[in-house]
């Protein structure tokens, strides 16, 4: 009973589980009231930081050529290295919140159009200066310029304009988007001196740990900066170490022998073996990223919904998850939306495997003769073998798929986006409204189902400027189900972040926003 | 030393810098040839239109492929290898440190195993056709017909994870003692050592072997000379032409073929920097490293050249 209890308190410390709920499967473990209570207080206990020591990290996502300016990061190991030098205005929290983080209150005009954001005072740079709205400013401009190459111009296209005020800085939109500080927790968006304009790449910033150590592709070495504002909470080792470790035997090694603390991107296959390990934590988290078979509906055969509707029922999910995903991940339901964004909506009806359902459309769409899809091992991990399930679950609903494997090099920008039907994957944004203007809006840069339709943009618009919750979730009800009734997506399923974590490591927490805790791991957590 | 064989080193030179030359061209025409774009592969799959416009403009990749060609080939020619386009970092300096990696790793490799190799075909040839023949042939060919990665998983398996005597990951970096380093390093030595043995050692004992049938083998045997002292003295120095031509091979094998080696082992060396590189259509960064790889190629293949005319009197002189 009592190794329950530990591990249910364990629980409830990493966040896992709520206190309410822990209390009451103590009582059903027969535990009473105190015994549970002081159960809970000394996990705590033994859970809090701890001050000292080098966490290291190995991870994969490392390039050679990745650079340390925020505007160019777009794999794993530049993000959470980021997060350890540098800070955003605002975050958001393992439960989908926001966190105030270098903008000490945020707050909006009545119809969400014009926002502000009041500058925390008395924080330093790693190079001494103090931080000013100026700084937050020049930041916001440098990623939302004409000239730009900003992994975060996408988001920054609704700003009008960006001005200080004092010690504010008043981001006035061109519509309202009730979502804005979602938008700035974006982690492009490192808040740097004089926005980074001199010099984009010199790791300088506010965050718990100084770079001293910058070799692309190979280490990160970060020191503690003993100016941080908010050192009660963040920056509890000395030092922190990324190393960047792409092959995934080579990964699970260095964690079994010692050399690194944790490791992202465990491979659904190793998990069961890794969880044998001893000293080593398995750590999941359902995220919103998504495996996707994307159409064009806009070009035939899958302009015809009738077909769209035939290979959408064709789609064993629980197969994909159960093969594919080895059981860490959640089936999808065709719309790119899951649990895990605020105000999804739990009631909208599942759509399952029905192969009579599947051929009744396709034999109504008129379309005869195989389907073409193009796939990649690139696209996500397993994609050429889910596409292969998916022809034999086709199969069964008379539908001849036939599938064409392209090569992973040069597949996101000779396959995905350009042929009309093939596989790809989305690593999902905080809130829904950011994912359905990123991809689903008429005029989204991202467009990659080609879906064009007006209620869908309407009602968009109207949800972005709706400050009332219920009505809003309503609204996003309705536009999850127009994509997932007449949209081009398949989504069978949504992915897990697996991490592994030693036992030497406190203080860990999942978050679904990213893995290695949404990369605040090495800033957060400490060496036990 | 002669004119003629200052004559032939030249001649040798000049025939590896136009092979060099040629090599270029065709490193060029190969990466043009690769599907996809810098932009794109730069800045990932949810780039906008708008930001690959400007990085490409950014970038220069607007111009014809034979202006960039010979941009660059101008700067090599004088010592400036350029900027990364992916990055901006000076290639000459990330390169410096990643080559002078690679280097350390494959000296050692050769430091170990070139004598290893040598020695066990001498004691091979000694006991030929013995049991001791027999089993050093078995366990090296075992070693180099088993594919490296697996001989590195091996390795990592139970040295670093079962017994934790040397580190699985073996990255290096700058102000790390000797000591550090050399156990950061020992797992792929011995990798690297194991891959390469075979070959030498068996090229060793068949280029041995084949003098040890000549006339005046036989006559030093009847002379009354110890069979050790024979194959040191007599037949090894006229083995040696085709024994350093594949210990050349294998060095350079250990130079420009350890990707594989290096990315189990994490090993921050050439090939993991130039497979980054490919992947995100640095051409410059690929067109350096492939310029370096061919020159230490080709200069390794011109000193076994150099030196089998100087051990063979005979092709000093050509008639």
């Amino acid at each position: 009973m009592s190794d329950e209890l530990k591990y249910l308190s364990d629980r409830v410390v990493r966040g896992l589980m709520d206190r309410r709920a822990f209390m009451g499967r103590a009582a059903a473990l027969g535990a009473g009231a105190t015994l549970a209570g002081s159960m809970l207080s000394s996990a705590a206990f033994a859970a809090g930081p701890q001050k000292g020591g080098i966490l290291k990290a190995g991870m994969v996502g490392g390039e050679s050529t990745n650079s340390l300016d925020p505007a160019t990061f777009a794999s794993q190991v530049p993000f959470a290295f980021g997060r350890s030098w540098g800070d955003t205005l605002v975050e958001t929290s393992p439960t989908g919140g926001i966190v105030n983080r270098l903008a000490e209150e945020v707050s909006a005009t009545a119809d969400a159009r014009v926002w502000t954001f009041r500058i925390r005072s008395g924080v330093t740079f790693h190079n001494g200066k103090t931080l000013t709205a100026a700084d937050v400013v020049a930041t916001l401009q440098r990623h939302s310029g004409e000239e730009t190459k900003s992994g975060a111009l996408g988001i920054m296209r609704g700003i009008e304009t960006i001005s200080q005020d004092g010690n504010n800085v008043v981001v006035a939109l061109k519509n309202p988007n009730a979502d804005l500080p979602y938008l700035m927790a974006d982690y492009h968006l490192i808040i740097q001196p004089n926005g980074g304009m001199d010099a984009p790449d010199a790791g300088i910033g506010t965050g718990p740990y100084k770079v001293v150590v910058n070799e692309p592709g190979v280490r990160y070495v970060g020191e503690r900066f003993a100016d941080y504002w908010d050192a009660a909470n963040r920056g509890h080792a000395d030092q922190v170490e990324i190393i960047v470790i792409n092959d995934a035997t080579a990964r699970t090694a260095a964690l079994q022998g010692g050399q690194v603390h944790m490791i992202n991107r465990v491979e659904p296959k190793i998990v069961d073996l890794v969880k044998r390990v001893p000293g080593v934590t398995i750590q999941n988290v359902g995220g919103r990223g998504h495996y996707v078979f994307i159409m064009h509906c806009n070009t035939a055969p899958f302009d015809n919904n009738d077909l769209r509707l035939s290979l959408k029922y064709a789609m064993d999910r629980e197969q994909m998850v159960d093969k594919i995903l080895r059981g860490y991940g959640t089936i999808g339901n065709d719309m790119p939306i899951n649990a895990a964004y605020p105000l999804f909506d739990e009631g909208i009806e599942q759509r399952a495997y029905d192969p009579d359902k599947a051929k009744f459309h396709f034999k109504k769409s008129g379309h005869d003769g195989p389907v073409l899809l193009r796939t990649s091992d690139v696209a996500f991990p397993g994609a050429v073998d889910a596409s292969q399930l998916y022809q034999e679950s086709c199969q069964k609903a008379g539908i001849t798929l036939e599938i064409k494997r392209e090569p992973g090099d040069g597949y996101w920008s000779e396959v995905w986006n350009k042929q009309p039907f093939c596989t790809s994957y989305w690593g999902g944004r905080p809130t829904q409204d950011q994912m359905y203007s990123t991809a689903y809006l008429s005029s989204a840069d991202w467009n990659d189902t080609r879906f064009f339709d007006e209620r869908f943009d309407k009602l968009l618009l109207e949800a972005r400027a709706e400050l009332d919750l219920a009505k809003r979730k309503e609204l996003y009800s309705a536009m999850g189900t127009i994509i997932r009734d007449e949209g081009g997506l398949i989504t069978p399923m949504f992915n897990d972040f697996i991490d592994a974590v030693s036992d030497k490591v406190g203080g860990y927490k999942v978050d679904p926003g990213a893995e290695l805790m949404n990369g605040m791991a090495l800033s957060k957590a400490w060496v036990a | 030393m002669s004119p003629a064989i200052l004559k032939l080193i030249a001649q040798r030179l000049a025939l590896g810098i136009l092979l060099l030359l040629a090599v270029s061209v065709l490193i060029f025409v190969g990466t043009e040839l690769l599907p996809g774009d810098v932009a794109q592969a730069i800045l990932g799959q949810t780039a906008t239109p708008e930001a690959l416009a400007n990085l490409r403009a950014e970038l220069g990749l607007n111009d014809p492929a034979h202006v960039r060609y010979f941009d660059w080939l101008g700067g090599v020619l004088t010592g400036d290898l350029g900027t990364a386009l992916s990055n901006g970092q000076n290639i000459s300096e990330a390169m410096g440190k990643r080559l002078s990696n690679t280097l350390f790793l494959a000296m050692w490799a050769a430091i170990i195993s070139v004598p290893i190799a040598i020695l066990l075909g001498l004691v091979a040839v000694q006991h030929r056709n013995g049991f001791i023949d027999k089993l050093i042939s078995a366990t090296t060919l075992t070693s180099i017909s088993l594919p490296e990665f697996f001989i590195g998983y091996l390795l990592v398996y139970f040295i670093a994870v079962e017994l934790q005597w040397f580190p699985s990951v073996s990255t290096v970096y700058d102000g790390m003692g000797f000591a550090d380093r050399m156990s950061a390093i020992a797992l792929p030595c011995a990798t690297l050592t194991l891959v390469v043995l075979a070959h030498m050692m068996r090229m060793t004992r068949a280029a041995i072997l084949n003098v040890m049938q000549s006339a005046y083998i036989e006559t030093a045997e009847l002379k009354g000379l110890s069979p050790f002292r024979i194959i040191l003295r007599h037949a090894f120095p006229n083995a040696i032409a085709p024994i350093v031509n594949v210990v050349m091979l294998n060095l350079a094998f250990l130079v420009v073929g350890v990707v594989v080696v290096e990315v189990i082992f994490v090993y921050p060396g050439m090939g993991q920097y130039l497979v980054d590189h490919v992947s995100k259509r640095d051409i410059p960064v690929v067109q350096a490293c492939g310029m370096i790889f061919a020159a230490v190629y080709i200069s390794l293949n011109i000193v076994a050249d150099i030196v089998a005319i100087i051990a063979n009197p005979r092709l000093r002189h050509p008639k």
